[in-house]
């Protein structure tokens, strides 16, 4: 029961947060919504930070923009503002159906994508979903900021490589799926206590016809964190979108990562026919949405 | 400290606080809008919701300063100034949707929020939109239809409440109306423990062992009483007088001394100037523990070289052998042609009470103006509160028991001690022990001042008992035509560390082992066993949940093996007036089962029936379930209810009335019916009838609020008691007419002695639609149809309320619940690990209610609270059954395992979701 945090900061500009950040050097957090973390520090789970440093209230960061063939996403852009939005709904489909799916609907209202992207949980539904577009993100830092592909933020369970003691996580884009491309999201859950997935998948498809041009797929958990399926995608392109190469595709998946049996949550086998069920599901959703007649 | 400045409800707010602050408490500590209730401080329940800049956000978790500038509206916001109720106010009364009334502010404001924004948006409120706004917000009392329905009257549909047909009411008595106290929950004025604060109150924290199973060698709380703040810190060495507590053995340690038996044990409290300070005192205390080796497993528990939890007892880790024979099995079983044997087990499961414990003690002689204040607490119509003697407030469903308890343990007698009930939120049996009572008394005596004991969420789930784990072997023998011959049933139940009600729960899962069925020869031992794990007592249902489990599951795979329609089959051996009970009842009156069958069968059949059939990936079945309730607490114990009825002339309104009896309102409704009932004696409207429960200086006893008896008990004392008031009235001339009525309930006979063991029984039959997702092993509950004979509907609109959300409580027995345990430690140490029903998981329900009446019953009612939640679990694994061919054996139902039974074409599910071992092998009889 001892305070969590000690200072609360609601920083206008990038500059000030960043600032306040190498003031705490390490000891400060960056919260969105703070849904995930500060249910854990209440918990007691984690040691009392010296300082929280809200980023919903930067400038210009509020808001969903599209920007050239982009639609960009501040960090302090809700769930239930992305899952509301109709350019993300059709452009983004499978990154508004995992938000959608995020906690509860008070969750949603106050999480952001940025939080579920930084928290770089291995199964994080909005990652997913942004990871199959080939999303990007953008980190602030002294030296200005960069653009890194969500697939490399990751560095290990529950850890992104943004610095917490000098960067945070400002916006986040992905290029707006044309008429010929589609996507779409699926998690299988379970309806008792441990509100974790037990497989979060996502999948985006550019089509000429009946013909896969270019895929993205994402999972999680298949690992420590979320995984950028290259190699099933890769058995897609050049093919035709059929049943029988949807379930190829979830074979190479399978012969790419080691499921786990976790307890109370699901064996190995299940995950497998979750993932043998499910990835052709929403490869054929998306090859649909992308305008192939399957 | 920095500055948060706010529009709170309209008006400006602007308060110097701590930023490391919390928005619920902000509200509730610093602003006193306690209409915002807290549940869980972890995200899960959300009753804790109200809208920021109109939207729903959980305030638990919700930084204040995250809250800077911003419009903040809750509960209080919306009967302002009176101005009439708010139209989600009024729907949620019309429809019955407020029971124990801890989540219906938070309900309302998650509602206000999709109302408002769909009215921005100028589009109609579906069903749809109000579960998915609702997913998250928890209510353990509803079954939720209500919810949606008000939901929708509120978005200005014709929506009428949801009434099942029911008798001709009386000029008050049957006739549908809110439950009198829901207003003030509506509103958010009712006042549950928490949200009381008095002048120089201190804050409590109880130092939990955490281990299950140790020799304590040593407490030194000499460093947390040096704490600054600290004002108390008490061990077993401060305990004045008896140091155990009990319902029904007195083995229950108030702080422990010498010996942990489970993770939940009590061994120092704290009082201290704030929460914080005294949860900051609890890491100061040292305990030296000798780590003993953990029994959890209540057939291990019998083993010779099992650990004993009470070494001094004569029967080891046995709590009770519990035995019930009729007739000759060995020659029943001869006689069938058919016998089914098989072994379930059901989970440890919590009540989940959306009201985390709360008590707040208050010394002898307390001056509230000593700490410049005043107090405004509850008190007896035309008195002024007192504090004369210690005093405890709580919402306990047995006050007169925790006083009791109090007292012995303060060395005071009864009278010195008072309980005070506050507005309960909710209770299913697991407010029948004593939690912080004892210590909050403990803490106000040492300080000389209030001290509010209040349980987090997680402090709740490790401490107060469950419903029993069980192991039950069940063999059940038919003739060729379906006719029952013999049934033999061995149950072990987990009793964990302390008695608590083990006994008696255990008793009524023994003697409801042959289901309600007229059965020659029957056979059943139960052994109650103490393990290391939490205790389990009372919990809606009371044992037979979990017997009901094992018997209907063996009546219709005894229907399978004879080619017998399920049904027909349990019409055939059905109880009825006539029939014996298999503790050899004579049933004389009041068996309704045979009606409740045909209502259900036919309302199932309607249309174009099949047992099961697919919808694409989806395969839908129906599966259905008997059960009965005992009503009243039987078994030979004394079982009475002492009533006062007082009644004066008003000026304006005419002749008033009160009603004043210690029994419990956890959101059933017993307000409402007591006022009927006494208003149907004086001849006035029941407006007119106010009631006043549970104050033990003020209000007699009416018992426990248990074993479903408070409408037959105390509905019978308080109409006595009002008849007399009303042959009293001609004579009183001005002055206010008072009388008592104790009543005893007829008398019961003790297990095994023959005779009618229970004034009645009530009666249930239940279908469940269920569809399993045969990809993904996934169980969704569509639909249930349900009859219940409940004697006689006193209320039909808060009848229905304990109908629909019993049966959605026993979805969540079913197929979500699972308090899981290893070696004595709890997994489910979170609200996250625990999930009940949410508004997703809730079927349509098609309820009729049968009123075969009781001659013995206030208006021919018996007791129903406990009878919806018998069934259905039974009922759903039938449908499972029926839609895959698979049995499922274990509660609750996994999808992952279910899958995986349905793919390899097995006929069985062995494990249920949380296990991690197999079924042990029981032995019929198990003699040890």
């Amino acid at each position: 029961l001892t305070a969590a945090w000690k200072k609360y900061y609601a920083p206008e500009t990038v500059a000030a947060a960043l600032q306040i950040l190498r003031r705490h050097d390490g000891r400060a957090r960056v919260i969105g919504g703070g849904t995930d973390l500060l249910v854990e520090a209440r918990r007691g789970l984690r040691r009392p930070f010296e300082a929280i440093v809200d980023a919903t209230r930067i400038s210009g960061l509020g808001t969903i923009e599209e920007n050239g063939e982009y639609i960009v996403i501040g960090c302090a852009v809700s769930h239930t503002t992305i899952v509301n939005d109709a350019r993300i709904v059709r452009f983004g489909t499978c990154l508004s159906e995992g938000c959608g799916v995020i906690g509860g609907p008070q969750v949603r209202n106050v999480g952001t994508l940025a939080g579920n992207v930084a928290h770089a949980l291995p199964a994080g539904d909005g990652t997913i979903g942004l990871l199959a577009l080939g999303g990007e993100v953008e980190i602030a830092g002294s030296d200005g900021t960069r653009w890194v592909p969500t697939k490399d933020t990751f560095a290990g369970p529950g850890r992104s490589i943004i610095d917490r003691h000098r960067e945070i996580l400002t916006r986040l884009r992905f290029k707006r799926t044309a008429d010929n491309e589609g996507s779409a999201f699926h998690r299988v859950m379970r309806p008792q206590g441990l509100c974790l997935p037990i497989i979060s998948m996502a999948a985006r498809l550019q089509m000429e016809g009946n013909i896969v041009k270019a895929a993205g797929i994402s999972m999680g958990p298949v690992g420590p964190v979320p995984w950028f399926a290259e190699p099933a995608a890769d058995v897609l392109v050049g093919k035709a979108a059929t049943q029988a190469q949807f379930e190829k595709a979830a074979e190479v998946a399978l012969e790419n990562i080691t499921l786990r049996t976790s307890k109370y949550r699901a064996t190995e086998e299940y995950r497998e026919a979750m993932i043998c069920t499910y990835l052709p599901i929403i490869l054929t959703a998306a090859a649909r949405r992308a305008g192939a007649e399957l | 400290v920095s500055r948060l400045q706010m529009t709170v409800n309209g008006a400006p707010v602007d308060v110097d606080v701590a930023e490391s602050r919390y928005l619920s408490d902000i509200l509730r500590e610093d602003l006193r809008l306690t209409g915002t209730k807290t549940g869980c401080a972890e995200a899960e329940c959300g009753i804790c919701t109200v809208l920021v800049n109109g939207t729903p956000v959980v305030s638990c978790i919700y930084p204040a300063f995250k809250a800077q500038g911003a419009n903040v509206e809750t509960i209080e916001n919306l009967s302002r100034d009176g101005g009439g109720l708010h139209a989600l106010q009024q729907a949620f009364l019309d429809h019955g949707a407020v029971q124990c009334g801890i989540c219906t502010p938070g309900l309302i404001m998650t509602a206000k929020g999709l109302l408002d924004r769909k009215a921005a948006e100028g589009e109609v409120v579906t069903e749809t939109d109000i579960r998915a706004a609702l997913k998250d917000s928890y209510c353990r009392c509803t079954g939720y239809q209500s919810v949606i329905n008000a939901i929708l009257q509120a978005s200005g549909q014709d929506v009428p409440p949801y009434l099942p047909e029911t008798r001709t009411p009386e000029t008050e008595v049957g006739r549908p109306r809110p439950n009198p106290i829901a207003l003030a929950k509506v509103c958010g004025t009712a006042r549950f423990t928490d949200d009381y604060k008095f002048p120089g109150m201190l804050y409590a924290r109880t130092k939990r062992a955490n281990i299950p199973h140790a020799r304590i060698r040593s407490i030194d709380v000499s460093a947390a009483r040096e704490l600054e703040g600290v004002r108390a810190v008490l061990t077993h060495e401060d305990v004045p007088g008896r140091n155990a507590h009990g319902v029904v053995s007195v083995d229950w340690p108030v702080l422990c001394s010498s010996k942990i038996r489970y993770a939940g044990d009590a061994v120092a409290i704290v009082a201290a100037d704030s929460q914080e300070i005294a949860a900051a005192a609890l890491d100061l205390i040292e305990v030296d523990y000798e780590e003993l080796p953990v029994v959890s497993d209540a057939i291990a528990a019998l083993h010779p070289d099992a650990p004993l939890v009470h070494p001094e007892r004569p029967d080891g880790n046995l709590l009770k052998h519990i035995k019930v024979a009729k007739g000759d099995v060995e020659q029943g079983f001869a006689a069938a042609d058919v016998v089914v044997d098989q072994t379930y087990r059901t989970p440890t499961a919590e009540h989940l009470f959306l009201e985390p414990e709360c008590s707040i003690g208050v010394p002898a002689g307390y001056d509230p103006s000593r700490f410049g204040g005043v107090c405004d607490v509850l008190a007896k119509r035309g008195e002024e509160a007192r504090h004369d003697k210690t005093t405890i407030y709580v919402g306990s469903q047995i006050p007169y028991a925790d006083r009791d308890q109090a007292a012995a343990a303060l060395a005071k007698q009864p009278d010195d001690v008072r309980v005070v009930a506050t507005v309960m939120g909710g209770g299913f049996g697991g407010k029948e022990d004593i939690a912080g009572q004892i210590h909050a008394a403990l803490l106000a005596e040492a300080t000389e001042r209030p001290v509010k004991m209040l349980y987090s969420r997680q402090e709740s789930l490790l401490v107060h008992p469950k419903r029993h784990a069980m192991i039950i072997r069940m063999r059940t023998g038919a003739t060729r035509d379906g006719k029952l011959t013999a049934v033999e049933a061995t149950l072990y139940g987990d009793g964990g560390a302390y008695a608590s009600l083990s006994e008696k729960v255990l008793t009524r899962a023994t003697t409801h082992a042959s289901g309600p069925y007229d059965v020659a020869n029957v056979k059943v031992d139960c052994f109650a066993t103490y393990t290391n794990n939490v205790p389990a007592g009372a919990f809606r249902g009371f044992g037979v949940t979990q017997s009901c489990f094992a018997v209907e599951s063996n009546m219709d795979m005894l229907a399978g093996e004879l080619g017998l329609d399920p049904v027909e089959l349990r019409r055939k051996n059905a109880l009825d007036v006539g029939s014996t009970t298999v503790t050899g009842q004579l049933m004389r009156e009041s068996v309704g089962l045979l009606e409740c069958l045909n209502k259900v069968d036919t309302d199932m059949r309607a249309g174009d029936f099949r047992w099961s059939w697919d919808e694409g990936h989806r395969r839908l079945a129906w599966g259905l379930a008997v059960g009965y309730k005992n009503t009243g607490l039987g078994g030979g114990a004394p079982d009475k209810a002492t009533a006062e009825v007082e009644a004066w002339q008003d000026p304006a309104k005419g002749l008033l009335a009160e009603v004043r009896i210690s029994s419990a309102e956890m959101g059933q409704g017993l307000p409402g019916v007591l006022a009927s009932f006494a208003a149907e004696e004086l001849g006035i409207p029941t407006e007119s009838v106010s009631v006043l429960l549970g104050d033990t200086d003020v209000c007699p006893d009416g018992g426990p609020t248990t074993a479903s008896r408070q409408t037959f008990v105390s509905g019978n004392a308080v109409r006595l008691a009002a008849r007399a008031v009303a042959r009293k009235l001609p004579g009183a001339t001005g002055s206010n007419v008072v009388a008592q009525h104790e009543y005893w309930a007829p008398k019961t006979q003790p297990l095994g002695t023959g005779g009618d063991m229970h004034v009645a029984f009530s009666f249930v039959a239940q279908a469940a639609l269920c569809e399993i997702d045969m990809r993904t092993g996934e169980v969704q509950v569509r639909k249930i149809v349900a009859a219940h004979d409940v004697g006689r509907a006193i209320n039909p609109l808060t009848l229905e309320g304990q109908i629909e959300g019993g049966i959605v409580m026993c979805i969540g027995y079913a197929l979500t619940e699972h308090y899981i345990q290893e070696d004595g430690k709890p997994w489910t140490n979170v609200m996250a690990r625990y999930k009940m029903p949410g508004i997703m998981h809730s079927p349509s329900i098609s309820s009729h209610i049968v009123e075969h009446e009781l001659s013995t019953g206030p208006f021919g009612a018996k007791g129903m609270g406990e009878l919806p939640s018998i069934p259905t679990s039974p009922a759903i694994t039938n449908a499972i059954y029926n839609a895959t061919g698979v049995r499922v054996r274990s509660l609750p139902v996994d999808q992952d395992a279910l899958l995986h039974a349905i793919r390899a074409e097995a006929t069985e599910v062995e494990f249920g979701w949380g296990d991690r071992d197999p079924i042990p092998k029981v032995e019929f009889g198990g003699e040890h």
